[in-house]
């Protein structure tokens, strides 16, 4: 097959602390991948499957942006322009239901930002009237806001108020409401974040879109790791059901999400994630400049 | 005379195989296996034969080992079998060859998993291995070309993709490649071979001679390539495009929980996950190897097939204390014989006519019991297997870190997703006729994606049967 995937790094940027954007060069994802999907990328020969959001393509490479976490993604972010990736796999997940809605409000913190730039854009491209919300905890550790210009709005929160709002997201969003309900919501960033902004979703019964940023291994819906508790009410009775993240979402409304065990799930390997970190910094040393 | 006793394959003692994920088995040697063919009775009418799924002429490779032939012993296994040095390691044999051997009436049947195996072990160690695997054509495919050489020349301007490279996808791809077919094979992993690299673990099927297996095919010029899941990145409009013809062999894949409440915790995994964070990332070696698992110190296992014990075994070699719970009664569990057998030697308990009602958590949503209920058989059901039916109060809780769900698994939606036009059965298994063809002519299809979770030599026997079907489609 002519087009069999190098991975390899064409340029890297740092955004801010330790986040960082790289173009891959990967022709197989640029050409297929549409807003919402993700792939899964593997470092080295003995690495895990870590799921990143596909944040734009070009021809035959596409966009990532990567915030430094723990081993994996401190070792990605360590990668440098010209390097290969040892696996990438994708486009994966359902892509964002896209249309035109009428009046959309889209809401990203932190990488979360990354992800709904290519939705924000397609939606705009819809006809939808588009109101951006992006969070950080201050103006340094905000991203690609310059790249929302083309929304018909564009609000910006900071916790400590180095930049528009002071206050988070969900104090932007209320702001947003009080001028006018949108038709639907997105709504991508850390998981108590999509948690908050779904609640008052719920309360005023607006769908909104979340993208669960389930732990992952296959991406194929084949182990089941990535489960999330789906609860809905239909006609007074409560229905549960168990979807895999990384086949039938990413992107579920978050008002049906069961926030309290899809969050702890997250938190399932926090003392072997410790240990993989500690030792791995060992062996690297000093990152504060990452 | 010499019916007697089976000749007895050496095994790793329990108490040094628990600590490490070697290979149980360690297979006869030259001396063993010889003893153990000069027992079979070369039957004129072998009723062995008629229990192996791909027919394979056992008296016949049988016969070769005792005159000390062992390539040509290779040479008739290779051509009835893609993968007789895995098929030796994990089919079912007791219910297929073995249980058809006419000895079992007076005795032990003939150990015809064992000898495959050697004789396939031996033929990499000689190096014969690829010569052999170029030249071995299936019956069907020889008959179909037979008088008409120039249809040969034909195929090889044939492209035909390979979707899944488990064992469906390896042998259909192994048929096609040596008629000099140009194959593409896509695998969606980073590793190939199925359940073969992500399930079995290496205890019972080292993942070395899958990998032998896999770059046999490179050597019939069929380009394997990893990282592709087809139908987003490659649409399936493209392939049919594209391909003169299309092999999908996807699996089963996606694992069934039981739904009870808890199944949300920390702690409750599937077998599928377990195995996958094992076998294919090596999680028993965390953290040298980055993906981590929990084990913790007790751990119960639902079910009672392959699957079931080798989460249970595997967890056992991860230091657990590990207790199984199935519904039915040990007769019942459809598992290889051989595997409970080693389970209980390894020291895994077994609480039979047990099923899971509910998981408990702790404050903080970790697992840390299994409420159970005592089963009775009652009538008998579709299967003419008696239904388990639950005994009214007879609640009680076993303490366990994690629990492993291995009660079996369903089609994929993964790739049918993305293909809608292809047509499935109520269960969403694949419908193709006797040669796999689907209801897209140029699309064929074999393996658990059609027939729902089997075994490797019937996901085998699928592939080479679809081998022929597209082969037929391609000429005609
Ligand atoms: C669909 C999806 C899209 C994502 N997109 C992005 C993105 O665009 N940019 C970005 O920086 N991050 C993204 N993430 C999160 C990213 O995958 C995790 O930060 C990363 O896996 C952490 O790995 P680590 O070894 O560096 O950190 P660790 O220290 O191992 O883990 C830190 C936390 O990350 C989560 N995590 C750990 N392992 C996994 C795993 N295998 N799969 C998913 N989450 C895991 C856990 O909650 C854990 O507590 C996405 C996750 C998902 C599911
Ligand atoms: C734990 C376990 C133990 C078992 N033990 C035994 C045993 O002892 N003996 C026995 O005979 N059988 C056993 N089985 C059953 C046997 O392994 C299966 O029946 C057999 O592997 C099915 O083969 P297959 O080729 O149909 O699919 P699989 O082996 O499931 O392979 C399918 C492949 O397709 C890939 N794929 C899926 N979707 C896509 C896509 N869209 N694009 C690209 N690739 C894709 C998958 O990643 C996978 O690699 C066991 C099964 C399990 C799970
Ligand atoms: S392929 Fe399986 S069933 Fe057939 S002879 Fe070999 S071990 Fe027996
Ligand atoms: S039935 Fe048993 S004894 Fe007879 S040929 Fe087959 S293996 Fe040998
Ligand atoms: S990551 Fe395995 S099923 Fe979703
Ligand atoms: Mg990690």
């Amino acid at each position: 097959m002519s087009k069999i995937p190098k991975n390899t790094i064409l340029s890297k940027q740092r955004l801010a602390k330790a986040t960082y954007e790289f173009w891959i060069d990967n022709a197989l994802v640029a050409e297929n991948a549409k807003p919402g999907q993700f792939v899964i990328i593997r470092t080295s020969e003995k690495g895990e499957r870590i799921p990143i959001t596909i944040a734009d393509t070009q021809e035959n490479a596409f966009r990532i942006v990567v915030k430094a976490v723990g081993k994996s993604t401190i070792e990605l972010c360590m990668k440098n322009a010209g390097e290969q990736l040892y696996d990438i796999v994708g486009p994966l997940g359902k892509p964002s239901e896209i249309d035109c809605y009428g009046d959309v409000l889209i809401i990203g913190g932190g990488v979360g930002i990354a992800a709904i730039l290519p939705i924000a854009k397609a939606l705009k491209n819809a006809g939808n009237k588009v109101r951006v919300i992006l969070g950080a905890k201050t103006s340094t550790e905000l991203i690609l806001q310059d790249e929302f210009s083309f929304a018909d709005k564009l609000v910006i929160c900071t916790d400590d108020g180095s930049e528009g709002i002071k206050g988070t997201v969900v104090d932007g969003m209320m702001e947003e409401f009080n001028l006018e309900n949108p038709n639907v919501i997105w709504s991508v960033g850390p998981a108590p974040m999509m948690k908050a902004t779904s609640m008052i979703a719920a309360q005023y019964g607006i769908p909104i879109w979340v993208s669960l940023n389930a732990i992952m291994v296959d991406g194929t819906g084949m182990c089941g790791g990535c489960r999330v508790l789906i609860r809905k009410e239909e006609n007074g009775v409560t229905k549960e059901e168990i979807k895999y993240v990384c086949v039938d979402g990413p992107e579920f409304d978050g008002r049906y999400v069961d926030w309290e065990s899809f969050i702890r799930r997250l938190q399932q390997y926090k003392e072997e994630e410790q240990k993989a970190l500690e030792r791995f910094l060992e062996e690297v040393g000093d990152i504060s400049w990452l | 005379m010499a019916v007697k006793d089976r000749v007895p394959v050496p095994e790793l003692e329990p108490s040094v195989r628990k600590g490490n994920f070697l290979e149980v088995s360690q297979g006869y040697t030259f001396e063993l296996a010889h003893q153990e063919a000069q027992r079979c009775l070369q039957c004129k009418v072998p009723t062995c034969v008629s229990g192996c799924p791909v027919g394979i002429d056992i008296p016949g490779f049988i016969k070769e080992i005792i005159k000390g032939n062992l390539k040509k012993s290779y040479e008739i296994l290779k051509s009835y079998n893609y993968l007789p040095a895995i098929c030796g390691r994990v089919c079912p044999q007791e219910v297929q060859c073995e249980g058809a051997c006419v000895l079992n009436k007076i005795g032990k049947p003939i150990n015809i998993g064992a000898l495959e195996r050697f004789v396939a072990d031996f033929a990499s160690q000689e190096g014969f291995e690829d010569e052999v695997g170029r030249l071995s054509f299936s019956e069907g495919i020889s008959k179909e070309l037979g008088n008409a050489p120039r249809k040969l020349t034909d195929l090889r301007s044939k492209k035909v993709a390979v979707v899944g490279s488990g064992p469906a996808g390896l042998t259909a791809a192994s048929e096609l490649g040596k008629l000099g077919v140009q194959v593409h094979v896509y695998e969606a992993l980073h590793e190939f071979g199925g359940v073969l690299v992500y399930g079995i673990p290496e205890f019972r099927l080292p993942k070395e001679i899958v990998r032998r297996e896999v770059l046999q095919l490179e050597t019939l010029g069929v380009e394997l390539i990893k990282n592709i899941p087809v139908g987003y990145a490659i649409h399936p409009k493209e392939l049919l495009e594209k391909y003169d013809a299309v092999f999908i062999g996807v699996g089963a894949g996606t694992p069934k929980f039981m739904g009870i409440p808890g199944s949300e915790l920390n702690g409750v995994y599937s077998a599928n996950e377990f195995l996958t964070r094992v076998n294919l990332m090596k999680a028993y070696k965390f953290p040298e190897y980055d993906t981590p698992i929990k084990v913790g110190k007790r751990v119960v296992v639902v079910g009672g097939g392959n699957t079931a014990m080798d989460a249970a075994r595997s967890a056992l070699r991860l230091g657990a204390q590990v207790t199984v719970v199935y519904r039915r009664t040990e007769a019942e569990m459809p598992a290889r014989r051989a595997e409970i057998h080693h389970a209980k030697e390894e020291g895994i308990e077994f609480l039979f006519l047990t099923n899971p009602v509910r998981y408990i958590g702790n404050e903080t949503g970790k697992l840390v019991g299994v409420e159970c209920i005592r089963m009775e058989l009652g009538d008998p059901d579709e299967s003419g297997r008696r239904r388990p039916v639950p005994v009214a109060n007879s609640n009680f809780v076993i303490e366990a870190d994690v629990v492993i769900e291995a009660i079996g698994t369903e089609s994929n939606r993964f790739l049918l997703n993305q293909f809608p036009d292809l047509k499935t059965n109520k269960y969403g298994y694949i419908v193709t006729n006797e040669y796999g063809q689907t209801s897209i002519p140029k699309v064929f299809a074999g393996g658990d994606i059609v027939t729902g979770s089997a075994t490797v030599i019937l996901a085998m026997g699928a592939g080479k049967k679809a081998a022929e079907g597209i082969v037929k489609f391609l000429v005609y």
